[in-house]
């Protein structure tokens, strides 16, 4: 009985969703009309964070606040305004985090640097290899 | 020879003591607007219910400090912030407010059920204007001095505990 019971309130329960009460903005998850257009706003969504789900692009979450901004960037695209131009715009409001395309910034550097510290490293490693091999 | 083979050993514990760092202090994801010293950037909000009117960026810079509070009727922890507004509202804080993603009847329904601090309300329907400000979503409360100036953001909703700083901070900015 009591088995049945819960199955039932399960069943009927309706889901506690953090949603809101608008559907998504136009151009969410509309493409735009012009591909040359629509392939310069889905390069820069790809680059831009979600503020909500923070590991994905926006051109990757189902948030709407990512919608919005998706929105957002493809109406400025098609207005004229040029992709760095938007990145800049929305850097200025959330820092750098938002934007994931790496900088020149002081704490980009061990980014720039660990590849050619790996590639001089691989490199020793080689030389010595090569002298030991010709010793024996 | 025996130096190097350390090497390895000490790459484990540095790897080790940055997980242990990160799990025991873990990284703080509140994004934080930049804006924060900064003017308002201009934004014009359409009202959202009868009764109260919308607002301009322009129009926050009264000369007396005042909380811009980003809310919206489906969100969870705007409901628990109620009350906490209202309190400051019944010390003589003016609050306006910006209803993310929502529909009138939905704000009303809000209002009556958990109370209006509210002098104005400003309807953002596809959080362009929570964008503009830096926001990264609901509730947040920026402390806006009367020049327009954003001067504070609290990322989340504002709890009994910020009541005495609020008040505080809306006194400095006098």
């Amino acid at each position: 009985m009591t088995r049945a019971f819960v199955a039932i309130a399960l069943f009927l329960a309706a889901p506690a969703l953090a949603d809101s009460n608008l559907p998504p903005a136009y151009w969410a998850n509309r493409q735009l009309p012009d591909t040359r257009q629509e392939a310069r706003a889905q390069a820069l969504m790809e680059e831009l964070r979600c503020l909500v789900c923070q590991g994905q692009s926006i051109a990757d979450s189902d948030a709407e606040l990512a919608g919005d901004m998706r929105d957002l960037v493809r109406r400025r695209i098609a207005a004229g305004e040029r992709p760095a131009a938007i990145r800049a715009w929305l850097v200025d409001r959330y820092g750098s985090w938002v934007s994931y395309r790496p900088t020149a910034e002081p704490a980009a550097w061990p980014l720039w640097l660990l590849p050619l510290a790996l590639l001089l490293a691989g490199a020793w490693l080689v030389r010595r290899r090569v002298k030991h091999g010709r010793r024996a | 020879m025996s130096r190097l083979r350390l090497i390895p050993i000490i790459l484990l514990l540095w790897l080790v003591s940055t997980f242990a760092w990160r799990l025991i202090k873990p990284a703080d994801p509140a994004v934080r607007s930049q804006l924060v010293e900064r003017t308002l950037p201009p934004f014009t909000l359409a009202p959202i219910v009868a009764g109260k009117p919308g607002f301009t960026s322009t129009d926050l810079a009264t000369g007396k400090p005042r909380l811009l509070n980003i809310f919206a009727s489906w969100c969870l922890p705007c409901i628990g912030e109620a009350p906490v507004l209202e309190k400051l509202r019944q010390r003589g804080v003016e609050i306006d407010a910006i209803a993310v993603r929502d529909t009138p009847v939905a704000v009303q329904t809000f209002l009556n059920i958990h109370g209006d601090p509210y002098q104005r309300i400003g309807t953002d329907p596809q959080s362009a204007v929570q964008i503009t400000l830096g926001s990264s979503g609901v509730p947040e409360t920026f402390v806006v001095d009367g020049r327009g100036v954003i001067r504070h953001q609290y990322v989340g909703p504002l709890t009994e505990a910020n009541i005495p700083g609020v008040i505080a901070q809306l006194e400095a900015l006098k």
